[in-house]
């Protein structure tokens, strides 16, 4: 690459702004007495109070995931945290003409239409913002074909089974360090459960905004599709530039029954600092679904352009008879961020399929790592996996790296790993460039081609937004 | 239309092209020619843009703008077309969606309105005749996977769609088969126009018997070492370029 190709040019990142709000933020630092005011706010039944506090109790006998991980950054001080804020203003609305409009007008600059009329057609929008959940737009509607979609602490309240069914039984509390976090302090999040045979209508999104300073966004969201059930789900993230680091440790658990279909695609788009590394989110999220019963299937997509660090890997468990597994990735990397995703896809069932497609792209000082397990257990006779992994560097100070992990114990079962590196070319540029397109369009067209197997996943709104994302995201990293 | 001084270029710490002087006119077809490692390619790759060479001396106008001082997409927006002699693969572009792309950026740098991608359908289609291919190839992803014809076909659908002022062909030949030839050839022929010109660099003759040049400038060493009209390049492969090098070696 010559030294034009090189030259790096920061452009701003446009989600940037903080919103003036006045927040009910708890004090800084993790113990049993914050975990017990933050179910306290929510008004927790005392059974959700217990699993938090287990929860808590195993997370301060485990050690940060970054040993193994290809990732590094200073140590992060829990107890300088703050784990729960709330803008003051809202309180459990009952319907949007409550929200303190200084929220909406926030939501508005998002581009995240939050007033029903505006509502794109087809799509439902549950907004997180910090900790709470401050509107979930269409929930009358799918409510006639029994489609619950609300937040998380709706959910407790109003479905408390459900919940007390279904949460921690993908991702346990005992998982992992983060996840461990995650269920001691989650705040909100979003609930979707879709019931026997119903085809959800309309794609169900959920919004994250981290706003205050020095907090955490724990959020947590569960998705049940009951027997024969079909839902699309969308979740986008921003959040203010700082110089500080935050946080942001997730949990998402899925659960398909027989016959039943979940479609997860996430545009994460959090604040990924400055040129120099500088502030910027620990993206530090434990994704995970079950295909719990036969010929289920759930497909994650995911466009990850944002924050300093992203450590996750959306993965399913393939435990019913046929079920389909499915990840496909574009994770790009710029300026001095640092990526580990990739999948984790375990097939228990006889017949289980997955196939996982990461398209990773590296710019600037970006570091991008692709991790990702296919693990065939002895009962999965003829499973099969396709896994095609491939990376795209722009310029000479970058890297990519992948980590692919096969265990197979059953003879029957197939697996198929390509994996591609290339370098985008000066001659590339130069070809279209002859053809009339500046260096940005003909990087943007070249990137876009590249990542098109994963594009074609999403829902269509979704899909140009992600367009536009990566040529924004990968502006200036050439000159 | 353009006009070469003296132009030098070199790739890296060597010269390439060592003072070459070359004027074309609206209307005229010209051939550069020339033994492997003369500079030809060099010369269209230069007059194109490529990063890789640096400009050492001399100058070159364009349409009466100094060509130099443009960027290669700038150069391109104002009818500067390069059919490359290598065309470079796009994973997952589609060449409709490229070449619409394409079409537009030149309609932009000319104050025209963007195209939609219906209106751009029949234009193409029309176009796609010229090279006589159908329109299954514009779903395909562009170059990728194309064989060297086709991707040399492709070229000249390019240029079809794009109306250049100034073409330059760089070995578009290579690697085609006769019947190949003859089409790529009756592609450029039929796009010829009095406001128009085009320059064709190309080692063979056979490519001459096609696309019939006014001027053939033979190039060694970096320098035009001779011009003359259609009948030199015959005489060339009669003799071959040794005759014309060793000509040249006893003058100097």
């Amino acid at each position: 690459m010559t030294a034009s190709v090189e030259t790096l040019v920061n452009k701003e990142y446009k989600y940037g702004f903080v919103t003036d709000i006045d927040s009910d933020v708890a004090p800084k630092g993790l113990t049993e007495d914050v975990i017990r005011l933050i179910s306290a706010k929510k008004n927790e039944p005392e059974w959700l109070l217990e699993w938090r506090l287990k929860a808590f109790r195993g997370w301060l006998r485990m050690s940060e995931p970054h040993h193994w991980a290809n990732i590094h950054y200073p140590e992060i001080d829990y107890q300088g945290i703050s784990y729960y804020s709330a803008p003051r203003t809202t309180k459990p609305v009952g319907s949007l003409d409550e929200v303190d409009p200084k929220l909406l007008e926030t939501y508005q600059k998002l581009g995240i239409p939050l007033s029903e009329q505006k509502v794109l057609a087809g799509v439902a929008v549950d907004a997180i913002f910090d900790s709470v959940s401050v509107g979930t737009t269409y929930k009358a509607k799918l409510a006639e074909q029994g489609i619950i979609f609300c937040s998380f602490g709706d959910a407790v309240r109003e479905h408390p089974d459900l919940v007390r069914q279904y949460l921690g039984s993908v991702v346990p509390a005992s998982d992992n360090f983060f996840a461990a976090l995650n269920a001691a302090v989650f705040s909100d999040g979003s609930f979707v459960y879709v019931p026997q045979g119903v085809r959800c209508p309309l794609e169900l999104s959920t919004y994250f905004r981290i706003n205050t300073a020095e907090t955490g966004q724990f959020e947590r969201t569960l998705i049940i599709a009951d027997e024969g059930a079909y839902v699309s789900y969308l979740e986008g993230c921003t959040a203010p530039k700082r110089d500080e680091n935050q946080l942001h440790a997730a949990v998402v658990e899925l659960v398909a029954l027989e016959r039943a279909t979940i479609k997860y695609s996430t545009v994460q788009n959090w604040y990924a600092g400055d040129a120099e590394g500088r502030g910027g989110i620990y993206n530090f999220v434990t994704k995970r679904g079950k295909c719990a019963g036969d010929d289920s299937k759930i497909s994650w997509t995911q466009v990850e352009t944002g924050s300093a660090i992203t450590w996750k890997y959306p993965s399913v468990l393939l435990q019913g008879d046929n079920s389909v597994g499915e990840f496909y990735s574009v994770a790009v990397v710029n300026g001095r961020q640092q990526a580990d995703t990739g999948t984790k896809m375990i097939h228990l069932g006889k017949n289980t399929r997955s196939t996982i497609v990461s398209k990773g792209i590296s710019a600037g000082h970006g570091q991008n790592s692709y991790r990702g397990l296919v693990k065939v257990l002895p009962k999965a006779s003829g499973a099969r996996n396709y896994t095609q992994c491939d990376s795209m560097l722009i310029g000479n100070q970058c890297g990519a790296h992948t980590f692919p992990y096969i265990e197979v114990h059953n003879p029957t079962a197939s697996t198929e790993h390509e994996a591609s590196t290339s370098k985008i070319g000066e001659d590339q540029i130069f070809y279209l460039k002859q053809r009339g397109l500046n260096t940005e369009n003909a990087i943007s067209m070249i990137v876009n081609g590249f990542c098109k197997e994963v594009f074609k996943e999403l829902p269509m709104e979704f899909a140009v937004e992600a367009q536009k994302l990566l040529g924004v995201s990968l502006e200036g990293s050439v000159g | 239309m353009l006009e070469i001084r003296e132009l030098r270029a070199s790739a890296g710490d060597t010269e390439i092209l060592k003072g070459i002087t070359l004027t074309v006119n609206p209307g005229e077809v010209h051939a550069v020619m020339g033994p492997n490692g003369s500079g030809k390619s060099t010369l269209a790759q230069v007059l194109a843009g490529h990063p890789a060479y640096a400009v050492t001396g001399g100058s070159a106008t364009y349409l009466g703008q100094d060509l130099l001082e443009l960027e290669p997409e700038e150069r391109a927006q104002a009818g500067l077309f390069l059919a490359f002699q290598y065309p470079v693969e796009i994973p997952g572009v589609s060449n409709a969606y490229f070449l619409r792309a394409a079409y537009n950026e030149i309609r932009k740098a000319r104050g025209e309105d963007e195209v939609d991608s219906i209106d751009f359908l029949e234009l193409l289609e029309e176009r796609l005749k010229l090279v006589d291919w159908g329109p299954e190839i514009m779903s395909r992803a562009v170059n990728s996977g194309f064989s060297g014809g086709e991707k040399k076909r492709n070229e000249i659908l390019q240029m079809a769609v794009l109306e250049p002022k100034l073409a330059i062909l760089d070995e578009t030949d290579s690697g085609l088969d006769i019947d190949a030839l003859r089409i790529v050839a009756d592609g450029v022929n039929r796009l010829q126009r009095p406001d128009n010109a085009t320059i064709v660099v190309t080692h063979y003759q056979r490519m001459l018997n096609y696309i019939v040049p006014d001027f053939v400038h033979v190039l060694s060493g970096g320098r035009i070492v001779r011009s003359g009209g259609k009948e030199l390049a015959l005489e060339l492969e009669a003799r071959g370029y040794e005759w014309l090098e060793e000509a040249v070696g006893a003058a100097g």
